[in-house]
């Protein structure tokens, strides 16, 4: 049997390396406090739509970003 | 008629044309950055005051369990404004397409703003990064407004590639020092004719909002001035009153400059004061 902290993925979110539980992008969104926000998500460079992220399956050493609109010039 | 306010109609008759940018038509010719202030309060009557109709945001990382990025689109949402989000600090085209799809399903608009920087000294835009971007995103069905300099080929280029709005920088972002190149700004207004260009970045008084107007630009793109202004609500007005009366003036047509004086008063009927008949002796007193 595998244990919670053996199936734990190390990845990065905007930048921070941290150890997850997630097993999907949608997973991971909910899981760092996003679900209900709008956000927009990108794995490894490429945008995710929203719809993607429950079929998007997390991987080691991914490089998530997680964006919301902010003041611009 | 008001006899305090007798030529109100009058200067109501001279309010410039409105302003399409693909396809959408807004009456204000000045585009407002939403960056800088020192209060959201400010920010919206900063926008307010500048009569702005689009408004530039970005997509910043959202902190973890924070909600900063929904509260600030909240209140952008809250204001009659078209939304123009831009790819700020991205460094190359692939960065930018992704920030553009981000932002596209995140605001619900094919509009964006195109910065492909070269460098941060000058923030040059990257010519060669911004027509890959401005290509592929053409081909995505963006609406790409490119913040590029007035080289011309580079326009030719972002054209060819399926732009209908150029944005040329007056001078460097931030650095309020106005038209740099004129004559290379006049040079593509004149090459390119009927092509929205609108003037982002550099401007740092409202007197070089004008100046671009007069030249015939449809519109400026600007921030730091009026964020960063002492005052910034009653400085987005002034730059909102300039940008005006620079496309009025441009509409009534203006006149050559010429290096020869010549009197507005008519010359026919001039009385000549100091006119005394000559003095026996031949000499005036």
């Amino acid at each position: 049997m595998t244990t919670s902290t053996t199936s734990l993925l190390q990845i990065a979110v905007n930048g921070a390396a941290l150890a997850t539980a997630a097993e999907t992008l949608a997973d991971l969104v909910v899981e760092q406090g996003f679900g209900g926000t709008k956000v927009a998500t990108a794995v490894n460079g490429e945008f995710v739509a929203e719809r993607l992220r429950a079929s998007t399956k997390l991987m080691s050493a991914d490089r998530i970003e997680i964006l919301s609109v902010r003041q611009g010039g | 008629m008001n006899q305090n306010e007798p030529f109100k109609a009058l200067s109501k008759a001279a309010a410039p044309s409105a302003l399409s940018l693909y396809g959408v038509t807004v009456s204000s010719r000045l585009l407002l950055g939403t960056a800088l202030y020192p209060s959201p309060q400010v920010m919206t009557e900063a926008i307010r005051a500048a009569r702005a109709g689009i408004v530039t945001v970005s997509l910043r990382r959202e902190q973890a369990r924070g909600r900063t990025g929904a509260r600030f689109l909240d209140l952008i949402r809250a204001l009659p404004v078209h939304l123009l989000p831009n790819t700020a600090g991205c460094r190359t085209a692939k960065e930018a397409i992704t920030t553009a799809e981000m932002a596209r399903e995140l605001l619900e608009t094919d509009w964006i703003k195109l910065e492909v920087i070269a460098n941060d000294d000058t923030l040059q835009p990257d010519l060669f990064g911004l027509v890959e971007a401005a290509t592929e995103l053409n081909k995505r069905g963006f609406k790409v407004f490119p913040y590029t300099t007035e080289d011309l080929s580079a326009a030719e280029r972002l054209v060819a590639a399926g732009c209908r709005v150029l944005m040329p920088w007056g001078s460097p972002i931030g650095t309020g020092r106005g038209l740099a190149n004129p004559q290379a700004l006049k040079t593509l207004r004149a090459y390119f004719p009927d092509l929205p260009l609108v003037v982002d970045a550099g401007i740092g008084a409202p007197s070089h909002a004008a100046a671009a107007m007069e030249m015939g630009y449809d519109a400026i793109l600007l921030n730091t001035a009026v964020a960063k202004a002492h005052d910034p609500v009653r400085m987005a007005a002034a730059f909102a009153d300039a940008i005006e009366a620079g496309r009025t003036a441009f509409e009534a047509g203006l006149i050559e400059p010429s290096d020869r004086a010549s009197p507005s008063t008519p010359v026919v009927g001039t009385p000549f004061f100091d006119f005394e008949p000559p003095k026996p002796g031949g000499h005036r007193a």
